[in-house]
């Protein structure tokens, strides 16, 4: 394992910036999110939840699908008999497409807590099955993610009932794991990838021999504090693969959607939610086609002509939920679409979200057990 | 609390009202939902402390269409907007039986969050009736804020502690305003052109377009938002560069403009913390200087300055003129 101390931390993004792009938590306007560290940039991977998740890494909010130019013939040039009787109106087009670039140089993805590098894994089952969406496969097969441990997990986290270890990145699917302990980060890469970026920085590490007893340290007491958070036994009993019928015409829904503003915010800084929507901007010569995050929240979320889909709340407000606890896990061996990283339950405006969701339908369950 | 349970309970059996709009028990001790309550049972979940701070009025718009009376509970702030509302014949005063609720200043759990506290198990000292310092028992120890230095900012520029709409009030308010409404903007005006550009465009990039800001917003009541509508360009769900969220916000603040009463929501619920309310509070200082003062929503019957017309009005030309300054 190696070490660098945090009054380097700096000159380590440098070292990283000047191979790699580097992507990774930035204070600006007094808010921690995921952006591009230039020189002057403020990392901050002190901060344990950026507002936004990092999936924006492999997965950004718009992105340019291709562009189609129409460029006019003029009548002259395209000749014929109608053209003269029309001499000054263009009567040919001459159309071309030109597709959106794929990445094509590596980058590094710094300062990824565990709960996040399980969501890229969440989002690879979607984009990286037949069909493959080669946009996402460029971003992943060019990323490297350095994840870092949880210091000081907060009330909102319930990543460990996901099977989750904030205490220990390398368990997670990232390249690099490190630690910030104190003044130092440590540092252990774990995959090919990972040792080649680690090859990169040699000069900026030390060998630390204190390092294990360090990072055990801080691992127990990480695992001491996520044991002690309200929500690290929330019970996922009665969710997962195959409850669809079970769940879908509960009557819970009801009680539960009310307060929903139909915002977007949960699914937007949720690290799962992997949802788009295709649009076109219209040019002066064409038009520019682009995806972007879309909200099952929103009321022209898969808007059909006939006015389907969900045309009301509690519909959306469902399908959020089921997807991430029932339908995901049906189409992915069982695993679960929501990482507890617990971002909206600290920003719902309405203060709901999964875990009231989760805990209002065993509530229920209790009730209708005790009627019996 | 307990009084304004009862009363509830009492409303709810008498056939006063069918429903009521209040706040239900979160199951962390700073995150009550608005919540609806139709039986005397589903009240026992009720609670009103230092953390309900969402302004229940815009809920109305919808609760109001439904059978029989609707019981809502309202903040001195709050008040403001349900006649706003009343004003732009959007909610039915007759279908709402308003209950004045007291309040002594509502809190940001954000605050705490800055102040490094985390790790929250419980939290006390935020009752209404209570007086003091908040203590938080967390997973690193116990700690403490003062109250005052928990509040929402809006909180230490009240509009004051009387209710301008009510059926009853239930409760003790205090005027918690500790600070000048204006100065922020009065800072912004100082700046140069390039660095009021600098500083909105830092906040602003920020924006993720959730539209909580709007969907929160009692002013924003359109039935179909024109940035929502797939049938216009309008509809904006990309953004061509980092900072084309100022079009959304700048559209919104004008359409609020003379009708939003600086109910602060918008602040409140942004997940990026971006200083919405200046751009609507600039607008309100504005409207004071050229037509006199004008507070929206005190008074349900009162035309805005900026749907009326006298013959004093300040020319169009003077009014642009004044912001070149």
């Amino acid at each position: 394992m190696y070490s660098i101390s945090r009054d380097k931390l700096d000159s380590l993004y440098s070292a990283i910036a000047e191979n790699y792009d580097l992507f990774m938590p930035l204070k600006a306007a007094g808010k921690t999110n995921y952006g591009f560290w230039s020189e002057g940039a403020e990392g901050d991977i002190d901060t344990l939840k950026t507002i936004r998740s990092g999936k924006d890494a492999f997965f950004p909010q718009v992105e340019q699908l291709y562009t189609v130019n129409r460029e006019f013939i003029p009548a002259d040039v395209a000749g014929g008999e109608e053209a003269e009787k029309a001499a000054d109106t263009p009567i040919r087009t001459k159309l071309s497409i030109t597709p959106g670039k794929l990445v094509d140089h590596d980058f590094v993805v710094f300062g990824m807590r565990p709960c996040d590098v399980r969501g890229i894994e969440v989002m690879d089952n979607v984009y990286l099955k037949d069909p493959v969406d080669s946009y996402y496969k460029s971003r992943r097969d060019h990323g490297i993610v350095v994840a870092l441990a949880c210091h000081e997990p907060e009330e909102s986290c319930f990543c460990t009932v996901f099977g989750i270890d904030p205490a220990d990145p390398s368990k997670a699917k990232a390249d690099v794991a490190t630690w910030l302990i104190e003044d130092k980060l440590y540092w252990k890469p774990i995959t090919e990838k990972g040792e080649a970026l680690t090859a990169k920085l040699a000069s900026m590490f030390e060998e630390d021999s204190q390092a294990d007893a360090k990072v055990d340290a801080e691992k127990a007491a990480i695992e001491n504090i996520a044991g002690q958070l309200p929500n690290a036994e929330l019970s996922l009993e009665g969710w997962g693969a195959g409850k669809t019928d079970e769940k879908f015409d509960s009557p819970v829904w009801d009680k539960v959607y009310k307060g929903c503003l139909g915002c977007g915010t949960c699914t937007f800084v949720c690290p799962t939610c992997q949802c788009y929507d295709i649009k076109d901007y219209t040019t002066k010569d064409g038009i520019q086609r682009y995806r972007c995050w879309d909200s099952c929240m929103y009321s022209d979320f898969t808007l059909m002509a006939g006015g389907q889909n969900r045309q009301t709340q509690l519909q959306r407000f469902r399908q959020r939920f089921m997807h991430k606890l029932v339908y995901y896990p049906t189409n992915n061996d069982g695993m679960f679409m929501c990482v507890g990283c617990g971002r909206c339950v600290e920003k719902c405006p309405q203060s709901l979200n999964i875990v009231k969701v989760i805990k209002a339908f065993a509530k229920e369950t209790k009730e209708v057990s005790a009627d019996v | 609390m307990q009084e304004l349970i009862n009363r509830l309970k009492e409303l709810l059996t008498d056939g006063t009202v069918v429903r009521a709009i209040g706040w239900k028990k979160g199951d962390m001790p700073y995150n009550p939902e608005p919540a609806y309550f139709t039986t005397p049972e589903e009240l026992d979940d009720f609670v009103y402390d230092g953390f309900c701070g969402a302004n229940l009025s815009k809920m109305m718009i919808e609760a109001g269409k439904l059978e029989g009376k609707t019981a809502v509970c309202l903040k001195p702030c709050d008040t403001y907007s349900f006649n706003q509302l009343i004003r732009e014949h959007r909610v039915n005063r007759e279908n709402a039986y308003i209950i004045g609720v007291g309040c002594r200043g509502k809190l940001d759990i954000e605050k705490a969050r800055e102040a490094g506290i985390k790790g929250i198990k419980s939290i006390s000292g935020v009752e209404i009736e209570g007086d003091g310092e908040v203590v938080f028992d967390t997973a690193y120890g116990q700690k403490t804020m003062d109250y005052k230095d928990l509040m929402l900012d809006r909180c230490h520029v009240c509009k004051g502690k009387d209710h301008v709409i009510f059926d009853e009030i239930i409760g003790e308010s205090q005027d918690t305003g500790d600070a000048d409404r204006f100065e922020e903007v009065r800072k912004i005006e100082t700046m140069t052109p390039e660095e009021r550009f600098a500083f909105f465009k830092s906040e602003l990039s920020k924006c993720i377009r959730c539209n909580a800001c709007r969907n929160v917003c009692p002013a924003c009541s359109c039935r179909k938002c024109v940035f929502d509508n797939t049938k216009f360009d309008s509809q904006q769900k990309a953004n061509v560069d980092s900072f084309e969220e100022k079009m959304f916000h700048i559209i919104r603040a004008f359409h609020v403009a003379g009708r939003c009463t600086d109910c602060g929501e918008c602040s409140r619920v942004c997940p990026e913390g971006i200083p919405l309310h200046l751009f609507n509070r600039k607008f309100i200082k504005d409207i004071d200087d050229f037509y006199g003062e004008f507070q929206a929503g005190k008074d349900p019957e009162a035309q805005s300055p900026l749907t009326d017309y006298t013959f004093e009005d300040l020319e169009p030309k003077d009014a642009v003129g004044r912001g070149d300054k």
